[in-house]
């Protein structure tokens, strides 16, 4: 599985070119099929009744008028569902409220009725008596002895006792001493940095059509970054097995990670298992921002501690993370990425993981890393500008490189984070001048990169064209990738090639399509599956020629006979094998199944210029440029095109995007009016530079490139925000009020 | 729900009168979201489109009548509107995207009483006057008093808004309209200030209006920001003056969208800015 000959470079043909993708034409012309455009005969419409309190007990549920009401099919309550196992009790309890409403938007009970207003008028028949609680958003105040407590004894063993019961794990990342360490510094640094919660901003709601039958099969059609986890998620949840359930995946409008896991599907299936119909469910917008999975909010102190010539003695953070409602925020990962760009003598990081009155946080894009990066990136430029020194200089000094033991425990193979730093410190943007009330910021980011589980098979039809089924719902253009990776594995022309996302009755297992693992794991799956196809096809032709197979080698798209056997027969195209594969031995596929291990980390820098408008505190992009290792860009454009992405998601996580809860403990922004995402107006065209330092875990090298975009813009956008206004910024979102206040307090 | 779609005034002051939580629809770009995001549940829907007049721009006295159908993107087009009151045809041009520019309509954004309204304040600095229809007749209500606290207009049952009207601009004269938005577009004013001067044959402001939006339940006059340019050349002093009465007469609240501090001083700000322009434009400079 390792990296072809890793000493010659391999000559792509089809890899690193930029060929239109397969799904484009069905995406400009609304052909496509998202996850509200499946309909079936009879369907019903599936509503949700949400928690108006933050937290509430749930003294009594009366659903008899609801179900009373003409055209409602059925009404479901947490009752209808019996026990399940461990693993899905939260995710159960998340998708429909047991004993406590948890978070405003909680889902309380659900119906399914014969139209839209039917249904919404059921749900204003359901009685539901709540006790109401007192609640915490904030993770701070959460974390306080005395603070309203959400789940009595999840508190794992590695809390110190005297704790609030909402702090719920506590974890350490690191190696050396960092007292030791700072004293050797000419410097410490020791600040406290906030950051707000953001959701993913996927533009497509979450939407599922649900059927299940009497005979207990179902049938979900579903818009989700991974149908076989869905599938797996709902048998637990309702008690039925894997292999009755299939699960097709919709085209989806965007994921960043929040569509993970399952917030409607349990509850549609048991709609349509009650009602006997197949029921439609579709969020709104609002409902999306209350009950779906934001990340976390943070708060996170660091001190670090540097030499004037800009070696960094010491590095400690301590990450306290708000994942919501119940436990799980991505801290962990924070802690571990928080110094991962670094090669340090004493460095270490304390996380907590910490429950609070808001959603479930769901994975976004490089969970955790980037509110990490923020902190540390912060104040490695406090300290760097400090001593007046270069902070690209200072990144290279400190930074890690092959064999660098890292600040969470592994020792790095080939990195690319060097390679990043030089290519931003020599392109013009470093240089460039800027003008009054202008700053500019770099910062550095990692991302750890996942492979899991994976199957592919490919398939040769009777004419000689190949078609490859894999099981991950294509969120960045990986069905170009798999096709590009294919058509290069076997030697015949992009357009002879087509992917499909299979249904979860069509392979085995799939991992979701998270962790930046699919170009790489899905790729390395579709690569081995077109050598076994090969491999196949020269036996064939050995066949049919009389020698040997191993005398027969795969070249351009045909069989050759090779060694002493070279040239004795004219090569058979994979058309020829096609056409005569009845009379050879029957059809010709190849499959591959794998855990895929070495994803291979990647690491970026960006460098962004700002004005800010000292009279209003308001932040405009200038310019931007992202410098990522990309491994082997297999599509330049989708690479380019997640630089670009991971981006702006940062731009409007930095300036403007924030859960803003009232005293209530409501969310007073549920929409994309007041969550402000950046619009196109609001952005420079996006520069990138990609940098292939090849993964020796994938057969061209590549590295998954979606989450790593995202970590360092937060920082980046600080420092440059700082530089620009003269104050430094330790707070997200850098909002115009929040920025003038800042000037107006340093001036 | 109903829908109708009158061909006369009277039609549909009657179809209005006649039932109770009626709606008006004219360009739908709050009413349409309000349906869909179930803030509202109609059991009438008034469409005002088909009655004559409602879609046209015409000349009246000196100045414009715009019918209540009229969308900002005709707006934007009408080189004589334009060339009086930049200002107003600006700040409706503000609204929304292109495609709602289609839709949006002035005496709409005025009937939504949203205190951020953005073509509220250029309204009232312009002095326009709205023209309202009703069960008791016509009757002529200057801008600034149709709305009354968020979401509350002036109109009576059965009345609806069936023109604006903008006055005469008359010599060296202009107006201007800015907002603060946290983004570059499709977003909702966190303080709106439109400032309308004329200018005497020195230069000198001869007359002034300026007016607030975003930072009170309602738009606000400002008319101490008036007085205090009255006679004076637009210089640092006469600006500072200027900025710090719209920062006093603003009255903000704290929330999602801002805080008090922030809007006062901002108010402050785009008044400066704005009076800038509006004086340009009275000297006939482009900007």
């Amino acid at each position: 599985m390792a990296l072809d000959d890793t000493k010659k470079t391999r000559i792509f043909k089809v890899v690193g070119t930029r060929p239109d993708r397969p799904d484009g034409i069905d995406k400009v012309t609304g052909r496509a099929r998202f996850g509200a455009d499946m309909v079936a005969p009879g369907m019903l419409t599936g509503r949700i009744l949400r928690s108006p309190h933050a937290h509430a007990r749930i003294v009594k549920i009366d659903t008899s008028r609801a179900e009373a009401l003409p055209g409602v099919k059925a009404v479901v309550t947490r009752a209808d569902f019996g026990d399940v196992p461990d693993h899905v009790a939260d995710i159960l309890d998340n998708c429909m409220a047991g004993q406590k409403a948890l978070y405003d938007g909680h889902a309380i009970a659900a119906v399914a009725a014969v139209s839209p207003a039917v249904a919404r008028k059921a749900l204003k028949l359901i009685e539901v008596e709540y006790e109401v609680l007192p609640h915490v958003t904030d993770v701070d105040e959460a974390m306080k002895p005395g603070a309203p407590v959400l789940h009595e004894g999840r508190q794992q063993e590695t809390v110190p006792p005297g704790m609030s019961q909402n702090v719920i794990a506590r974890s350490e990342f690191g190696h050396g001493d960092i007292e030791a360490g700072l004293v050797q510094a000419d410097r410490v640094v020791e600040r406290t940095y906030r950051t707000a919660a953001t959701h993913q901003g996927y533009i497509e709601p979450h939407a599922c059509l649900a059927t299940m039958g009497a005979d207990g099969q179902g049938d979900l059609w579903v818009c989700t970054q991974g149908h076989y986890m869905v599938r797996n998620t709902c048998a637990a949840i309702l008690g039925i097995e894997q292999g009755q359930l299939r699960v097709t995946a919709s085209e989806i409008g965007g994921g960043f990670g929040g569509k993970t896991t399952v917030f409607l599907e349990p509850v549609a299936l048991m709609l349509a298992k009650k009602s006997g119909r197949p029921v439609k469910m579709v969020m709104s917008r609002a409902e999306v921002l209350r009950a779906t999975g934001p990340t976390a909010s943070t708060s996170i102190d660091v001190r670090i501690g540097m030499t004037k010539a800009g070696r960094i003695t010491a590095g400690f953070a301590e990450l306290r993370y708000q994942g919501g409602a119940y436990p799980g925020s991505p801290v962990d990962m924070g802690a571990m990425s928080a110094f991962a760009p670094y090669d340090l003598e004493n460095v270490k990081t304390i996380g907590w993981d910490v429950v609070t009155n808001r959603p479930k946080a769901a994975a976004y894009r490089a969970p955790g890393a980037p509110m990490a990066a923020f902190a540390v990136e912060s104040a490695i430029d406090e300290l760097a500008r400090g001593f007046g020194l270069d902070p690209l200089e200072v990144r290279l000094m400190n930074g890690a490189d092959e064999g660098t033991k890292s600040s969470y425990g592994p020792t790095y193979p080939a990195i690319g984070l060097k390679a990043t730093l030089e290519a931003a410190k020599a392109h013009p943007h470093w240089t460039a001048p800027l003008g009054e009330n202008q700053g500019r910021g770099v910062a550095c980011g990692f991302w750890f990169n996942f492979g899991g589980d994976t199957c592919v098979s490919l398939n040769i039809t009777p004419d000689g064209t190949v078609t490859v089924s894999e099981g991950n719902p294509d969120i960045g253009g990986s069905r170009a990738s798999m096709t590009m990776m294919a058509a290069e594995e076997l030697g015949i022309p992009y357009d002879q090639v087509r992917t499909i996302i299979a249904d979860t009755g069509a392979l085995g297992q799939n991992e979701v399509t998270d962790g930046s693992r699919v170009t790489f794991a899905v790729g390395l799956a579709t690569i081995e599956a077109a050598r076994a196809a090969k491999r196949e096809m020269c036996r064939r032709a050995a066949m049919v020629w009389g020698i040997d197979e191993e005398a027969v080698e795969w070249e351009d798209g045909a069989a050759r006979p090779a060694g002493p056997n070279a040239g004795r027969f004219p090569p058979m195209t994979i058309k020829e094998i096609a056409a005569i594969a009845s009379n050879t031995g029957g059809p010709i596929a190849g499959h591959h199944e794998v855990t895929a291990e070495g994803a291979g980390v990647s690491f970026a820098t960006h460098m962004v210029d700002v004005a800010v408008d000292p009279e209003t505190g308001a932040t405009k992009i200038l310019r931007y440029t992202v410098f990522q290792d990309a491994g082997k860009a297999v599509h330049p454009s989708y690479v380019e095109g997640q630089f670009q992405g991971g981006a702006v998601q940062g731009i409007g996580w930095a300036l403007n995007e924030e859960y803003i809860y009232g005293e209530d403990g409501i969310l007073q922004n549920p929409g994309f009016l007041d969550y402000r995402i950046p619009v196109a107006s609001d952005l420079p065209m996006i520069d990138t530079v990609i940098l292939e330092i090849p993964n020796p875990g994938h057969p061209y090298g590549v590295r998954g490139v979606g989450e790593t975009s995202i970590v360092p813009p937060l920082a980046a956008i600080a420092n440059a925000v700082s530089a620009a206004a003269g104050v430094r910024m330790t707070q997200l979102p850098m909002s115009p009020p929040r920025v003038l206040a800042a000037i107006q307090a340093g001036g | 729900m109903r829908f109708e779609a009158p061909r006369d005034v009277e039609e549909a002051v009657k179809v209005l009168a006649g039932q109770q939580g009626a709606h008006v629809l004219a360009g739908g770009t709050d009413l349409l979201v309000k349906l869909r995001s179930e803030m509202i549940e109609p059991e009438l829907v008034i469409d005002i489109k088909r009655i004559a007049g409602m879609r046209d721009i015409t000349a009246e006295e000196g100045g414009w009548r715009i019918g209540a159908a009229v969308c900002g993107a005709e707006l934007g087009e009408h080189e004589g509107l334009r060339a009086d009151w930049p200002g107003v045809v600006e700040a409706a041009g503000l609204i929304g995207s292109t495609q709602v520019q289609g839709r949006a309509t002035l005496a709409g954004n005025l009937c939504n009483a949203s205190p951020a309204a953005d073509s509220v304040p250029a309204m009232v600095a312009a002095g326009a006057v709205a023209r309202i229809v009703g069960p008791q007749g016509t009757r002529d209500l200057p801008v600034l008093d149709v709305p009354q606290g968020p979401g509350r207009t002036a109109l009576e049952r059965g009345e609806f808004i069936a023109s604006i009207w903008l006055p005469p601009r008359g010599e060296r004269a202009g107006d201007a309209y800015l907002r603060f938005i946290p983004r570059t577009e499709m977003d909702i004013a966190v303080v709106g200030c439109a400032v309308s001067l004329s200018l005497d044959e020195a230069g000198r402001v001869s007359g002034a209006r300026v007016a607030l939006g975003a930072v009170g339940p309602k738009v606000i006059l400002v008319e101490a920001a008036a007085e205090a340019l009255k006679h004076r050349a637009l210089d640092a002093g006469a600006l500072d003056d200027l900025a710090a009465a719209c920062s006093k007469a603003a009255t903000p609240i704290d929330d999602k969208r801002g805080t008090v501090a922030f809007r006062k001083h901002v108010a402050g700000v785009l008044a400066r800015r704005a009076a800038g322009i509006a004086e340009a434009r009275a000297k006939g400079e482009t900007a």
